[in-house]
């Protein structure tokens, strides 16, 4: 019988597959996902954010625990774990000596994410490539891996791990580690979550999932049929507004478009529905898919001219060009007096100012609801162009409770054996909103304690110092 | 049939109104993904030279083709590589366009045609350079017969004779070179016709020297972390790094040898054959070895490469310009061991026949790449130290 068995293919699984080894376990990952798409949602990412109190490689002046403990209750509005969150946030400061000894590399901040530089360290390739940097350890180290072995169910007794699924076969285990991440991409269950609105659609229909395939919640909803406690809200998940051309699964990081802020947002009817420019886009781009997700057909309508061309984020796929407003409108298929009526408001709205796109600039419409609070210029200058998005869901916060042990709780009472981290745990520290590279520092936060852990129980387990 | 491939080939029509070859449009088409991703900016130079655009027409795609090094670090690492339906592979679709840079830029433009079957072109070329000696020698070989020849090289083939068709086959070789490189400038450089001024002047000049030292160095295999690039597997190793290197000055070594060699004549009147202690022998021996480790480990690689690097179809055309190399080393030793018996006349002609070939191909086979990838290091240096025309991410 194998030491540690671990439930996932991810960066928290692999980081407490790591840590169970190095703590002298014998340890089994099982993936559900084939070899070429192993790493589930880790495979999108490229950064860890990181508390420092002095410049550090790739980081640059401070971000000391504190500020990252402001900026993660603001992002969550409280929904938060106060000691898991500062427990996460120093972890973070020490876990990248770690991570490089298991071939991670870091780089400075990517062209395009100056306002990263102080806060997050990227990973010198992305996440693929930390992953791939992770297995290779594993290997080396003598961490079996099984790639397409999706676990079904758990045999728990009392509250104790003793066995996987995964259909007839049953895997044994002294302790296991659950993480294999969230429900994003189990579109039934999104449309549960969702439901229907007061307009009697379902809006998760209209959903794009950012993220892996692989994540339908499996063991999630097993855990909370088999009476485990439970964290979150189901519709609470990181959700950005993306192109509306994206792939249904695992569209990542180019499907973003940034130009947002410089710009208007027009609905189905052609009406602006919230301040484009309240804050800087990198602070609010993660509002904007629940944004979109509230409104008529779950579409809307970025809207720029070019003037613009040149100070976003190129995005994957061309914008919709016309070299006047009514052919625009008439191309993205909008009622073209509504469109006309709603950017000539707010064309006649902008306040003369000085641009700038580096700060809060003075550039703000007056008289206008919602107002454009900042980066606002008439839309006048042709060619035009627009971008249609919908909803992109990357990650879901329901997830199983825990605490500073990575335990999994069943009626408030910590598991000896059965823990669990990453994205299925994410939500007791993030129950709401999102940062840069938070997800990143919760799971390897948590996959290193949920290892370690996992390696303790195991090896002070009877039957094995019998053995 | 892929719907996001045709919008991206739209776009990519639309916004060039230039007509783009089909290998032309897939590095466009994943410029545009991989520009919008930007996660692979720390590996080498393709990638911040991309973030310098926002669109891909054919000067940037033969440029950023150029400059790429085929290390394989942004295939493992990359989120969109097939089973994705984006279907990103930038090693490949970078080699792919190369080998078009390489017959488009070609001097004389209709001899590009010989990099259809590269393979068979250097095969051909050495059977000639072979077939040419041996005539040579049987015309001659009357002539020497029953002498003792100890090393005499210019009792078997008349030093002027070989002055004269090496220096002209070399002279053409640069000239062709030379004109590829200017052609393949011309195509992508986008600075042209801006006045030159002092302070350009300076910066050219440190532009020139960092891309001496990014190229001599090869940079840009060193993943940009200093583990080395991918071979068989997504593992970093700095092997082909070592054995590109042995390859190089390996050649260098014994170009070396033969200058000296040539000095000596005709400056200090010693003529061959030298002592095995002087200085043309030794630069050519140490060459030579490094000439036969470099290229055998670079076939070892070649072969053992992850099929999904590169390009497997241009295999023909790197194993051929290796054998080449590998050829042109083995039998200038061989010919330095067994000097003074009377295989000498056989192994010089066979050598000269493999060198003769060589040079007749450098500027038709796989050694071009090193003429336009030092010319795209050139232009990265430069529009390096000129501020980035966008401001995307500012805020």
């Amino acid at each position: 019988m194998v030491d540690v068995l671990v439930i996932g293919g991810g960066n928290a699984a692999l980081c407490a597959a790591l840590m169970a080894r190095e703590a002298g376990a014998t340890v089994l990952m099982v993936e559900s996902a084939p070899r070429e798409w192993r790493g589930g949602n880790s495979m999108h990412v490229r950064n860890l954010r990181c508390m420092h109190d002095a410049p550090q490689d790739v980081l640059l002046d401070a971000y000391p625990e504190e500020e990252f403990w402001q900026d993660l209750q603001k992002v969550t509005g409280g929904a938060t774990n106060e000691k898991l969150a500062r427990l996460v946030i120093r972890a973070s400061s020490q876990c990248r000596d770690w991570m490089r000894r298991h071939g991670v590399r870091f780089q400075p901040s990517l062209a395009g994410t100056l306002h990263l530089s102080r806060t997050n360290a990227f990973f010198m390739g992305g996440g693929k490539a930390l992953v791939n940097a992770y297995y290779r350890s594993g290997e080396q180290l003598g961490v079996k891996v099984r790639y397409d072995s999706p676990v079904d169910a758990l045999e728990i007794e009392d509250g104790r791990f003793t066995a996987a699924r995964i259909g007839s076969e049953r895997i044994e285990a002294k302790s296991c580690v659950l993480a294999c991440g969230g429900f994003e991409s189990n579109l039934e269950w999104q449309r549960e979550a969702w439901g229907r609105n007061e307009r009697g659609e379902w809006p998760a229909d209209n959903f794009l999932v950012r993220g892996t395939r692989f994540n339908r919640g499996v063991l999630l909803k097993f855990m909370m049929d088999a009476g485990a406690d439970i964290i979150g809200d189901p519709s609470q998940a990181h959700c950005v507004a993306i192109d509306a051309r994206a792939p249904l699964y695992d569209g990542g990081i180019v499907t973003r478009v940034d130009c947002v802020s410089l710009g208007v947002m027009l609905n189905r009817d052609a009406r602006r529905f919230y301040d484009e420019g309240e804050d800087f886009w990198p602070k609010r781009y993660a509002i904007w898919g629940r944004l979109v997700a509230q409104q008529p057909g779950q579409i809307a309508y970025c809207i720029i001219d070019s003037k613009a061309i040149g100070r976003f984020m190129p995005p994957v796929f061309p914008g919709v060009q016309a070299q006047n407003l009514p052919q625009l409108a008439q191309q993205l298929g909008l009622d073209c007096d509504a469109f006309m009526h709603t950017l000539g408001d707010f064309n006649a709205a902008c306040r003369p100012g000085t641009f700038d796109h580096t700060v809060l600039d003075d550039c703000r419409t007056e008289g206008l609801t919602p107002p454009k609070t900042h980066w606002a210029l008439p839309i006048d200058t042709a060619p035009f162009y627009a971008y249609a998005l919908r909803p992109g869901i990357t990650f879901t916060y329901l997830g199983l409770k825990t605490n500073q042990m990575a335990a999994v709780h069943f009626g408030g009472v910590p598991s000896g054996n059965l823990f669990v981290a990453g994205e299925m745990m994410a939500g007791n520290v993030l129950g709401r909103g999102y940062t840069a590279g938070v997800g990143m520092s919760i799971g390897t936060a948590f996959g290193r304690i949920a290892g370690a852990q996992a390696a303790a129980a195991a090896l002070k387990d009877p039957s094995y110092a019998a053995a | 049939m892929r719907p996001l491939d045709s919008l991206a080939r739209e776009a990519v029509a639309l916004a060039q109104g230039e007509h783009l070859s089909a290998s032309e449009t897939e590095v466009a088409r994943q410029m545009q993904i991989c520009n919008a991703c930007r996660y692979c900016e720390g590996f080498c130079a393709v990638f911040p030279a991309m973030t310098r655009r926002l669109e891909f027409g054919k000067a940037d795609v033969h440029y950023l083709a150029s400059l790429c090094h085929n290390c394989g670090a942004c295939l493992h690492a990359c989120q969109y590589a097939p089973p994705h339906e984006f279907a990103v592979n930038v090693p490949k679709a970078m080699a792919q366009l190369r080998v078009q840079s390489y017959a488009d830029f070609a001097w004389p433009r209709a001899l590009g045609a010989l990099y259809r079957r590269n393979g068979v072109v250097l095969a051909f070329a050495a059977a000639i350079g072979l077939a040419l000696f041996m005539i040579l020698l049987l015309r001659i070989d009357d002539d020497i017969a029953g002498q003792s020849l100890a090393a005499n090289f210019y009792a078997v083939f008349p030093h002027n004779t070989l002055v004269l068709m090496f220096g002209a086959v070399f002279a053409f070789a640069v000239l062709a070179l030379a004109m590829s490189a200017r052609a393949f400038w011309r195509a992508v450089a986008s600075e042209t016709g801006k006045p030159a001024s002092a302070t350009n002047a300076s910066r050219n000049g440190q532009a020139a020297a960092a891309a001496a030292r990014d190229a001599l160095t090869l940079k840009y295999l060193d993943g940009g972390h200093g583990d080395g690039c991918n071979e068989a597997s997504d593992a970093f190793t700095l092997v082909r790094r070592r054995f590109h290197h042995a390859t190089f000055y390996g050649f260098m070594l014994c170009f070396a040898a033969t200058c000296v060699a040539t000095l000596y004549h005709y400056a200090l009147g010693l003529h061959a054959p030298y002592a095995m202690t002087s200085l043309p022998v030794i630069l050519g021996s140490v060459g030579g070895i490094g000439l036969l480790v470099g290229p055998a480990g670079l076939l070892w690689l070649n072969l053992h490469r992850d099929p999904a690097h590169g390009d497997p179809q241009q295999r023909p055309m790197d194993v051929g310009f290796i054998a080449l190399l590998f050829a042109s080393s083995l039998t200038g030793l061989a010919l330095l061991l067994w000097r003074d018996t009377g295989s000498m006349p056989w192994l010089l002609a066979v050598h000269l026949g493999i060198v003769m070939a060589l040079f007749l191909t450098l500027p038709y086979g796989k050694f071009v790449h090193a003429v336009l990838r030092s010319a795209a290091l050139l232009k990265y240096a430069i529009e390096k130290r000129q501020p980035n025309p966008w401001a995307q991410g500012a805020d």
